[in-house]
């Protein structure tokens, strides 16, 4: 056997593949946890009002803004193809206009996500909205009774 | 009747529902077929080396 | 022969379960069908685009639960020089590959009423798609080389490095913002899913596991018997 020529027992030999195959799987994992910090900001898929306030961006950057449609702010213009809402984090909030389909998740109190560009005007335009739905999956009669009954949890982002 | 087109509309997803429970089942269908017949391929060609194998022993031993 | 003494001591107790595991999967994948579609609820926010769901997540789940068994199953095979665990591996993988095809398929499905897209390029959806390729390259991998033996330390190499892809995909919808949802079943704080949801889920999770399972143990059989074909050969060739 190989084992024998090459001075070592198998066992050894096997002890040895073990600790490299252990220390090369950390190694990696140290390295992907370092590249994955590094890129943070490539990764996130969409910035909130507050990362909008207090990071300094471009004028007129082509950026993902996402956040909550804020209760009771959701408007229709004449035309009836452009929509005017808020979006808040609950700290922040940025008016949206944006002129198109929006998907059937879109509402008051949901989560959304809207590409486009922050105008001069403080108005971010999109060009396209998605909605974002939160992780509680529910009967619509069971949603109704825990909110009547006041144990209603609301979205806490 | 009406309840079944009910059912099948799926209040408006059936066109998302239906390709998608119909895509995983042939997926799943697909490669469960392709490996029996795989698995029946192989084995039946094992057998046949082997027989020849032994046949070839036998011829040896006779000679 | 003594090379495959302990796939064939495997077999020998995963033959007699073969049955049991296939009969568990159609039952399992039957009663979760019947549940979901039937059964179960309409969701208060999605209607009754939620039944994507019962096929979706337990896909999503075998896509890593198979990449992670494969992962293990080939660490084995490199520092014991072990052939069982690599055929497992082997076996494996076009399952894995599967899985990970319908969960993307199905998101897409489900995405589109939902979100209002097709796709994303978000952390959760770039990560199983990654996790695609990965399969498909560590099959790839076995085939590239004229020596067998150099093929298969190669693939498995590959499964061990791209295990650290698992915990990212699982976590990415924490880590960062995602348009995907952070985790509704398995999380700290228990289920956020209705019972009524939520065991039509499991039962499908169970139907795909045996399946996966019932799947690997012919795959492995297969295999085990291809790498008697080419034993035999070689001993005809040499001799």
């Amino acid at each position: 056997m190989s084992a024998t020529t090459s001075g070592r027992t198998p066992a050894t030999r096997k002890r040895r593949r073990l600790y490299a195959v252990l220390a090369g799987l950390t190694m990696l994992g140290v390295a992907a946890a370092l590249v994955l910090t590094a890129f943070q900001d490539n990764i996130v898929f969409f910035y909130s009002p507050t990362d909008l306030k207090e990071k300094e961006l471009h004028p007129n950057q082509f950026l993902r803004l996402g956040g909550l449609v804020e209760e009771g702010s959701v408007k229709k213009a004449s035309d009836g193809v452009t929509t005017e809402f808020i979006i808040t984090d609950l700290s922040n909030t940025v008016a949206v206009r944006y002129t198109g389909l929006l998907p059937d998740l879109f509402r008051e109190g949901q989560g959304v996500v809207s590409q486009g560009r922050l105008g001069p005007d403080g108005i971010f335009v999109a060009t396209e909205v998605l909605a974002k739905h939160d992780e509680n999956y529910m009967p619509p009669e069971v949603a109704d009774a825990l909110k009547k009954s006041g144990q209603w949890k609301e979205p806490s982002k | 009747m009406e309840n079944l087109s009910d059912f099948f509309a799926m209040g408006g997803y059936g066109s998302y529902i239906w390709p998608a429970y119909l895509l995983a089942a042939l997926i799943l269908t697909v490669l469960l077929i392709l490996s029996l017949r795989d698995l029946r391929r192989n084995e039946s060609t094992l057998q046949t080396l082997r027989a020849e194998r032994r046949g070839d022993a036998i011829d040896e031993t006779d000679t | 022969m003594h090379r495959f003494a302990n796939p064939n001591q495997f077999l020998r107790i995963a033959n007699p379960l073969l049955p049991w595991i296939s009969a568990l999967s159609v039952l399992c994948m039957a009663a979760g069908l019947y549940l979901g579609l039937f059964q179960a609820p309409p969701d208060y926010q999605q209607g009754e685009s939620v039944r994507i769901m019962y096929v979706h997540v337990p896909s999503a789940w075998m896509a890593l639960f198979v990449y992670a068994s494969m992962a293990i199953a080939s660490a084995t095979a490199l520092i014991w020089r072990h052939p069982l665990g690599f055929l497992m591996a082997k076996a494996s993988a076009p399952i894995g590959a599967c899985f990970t095809v319908i969960c993307l398929a199905t998101g897409s499905l489900w995405g589109k009423p939902m979100w209002g897209t097709w796709w994303e390029w978000d952390a959760r959806m770039t990560s199983v798609l990654i996790l695609l390729f990965l399969y498909v390259g560590y099959m790839a991998l076995i085939d590239a080389f004229d020596d067998p033996t150099r093929g298969q330390r190669a693939a498995s190499i590959l499964a061990l490095v791209g295990a650290v892809n698992v915990p990212i995909i699982k976590f990415s919808v924490d880590w960062w913002n995602t348009l995907h949802q952070p985790a509704s079943v398995v999380k700290l704080s228990g289920p956020a899913i209705h019972p009524s949801m939520l065991w039509p889920l499991l039962i499908m999770a169970v139907g795909f596991t045996a399946f996966y399972f019932a799947l690997m143990i012919v795959r492995l059989r297969s295999e085990i018997a291809a790498a008697k074909i080419r034993n035999i050969r070689l001993g005809q060739v040499h001799s």
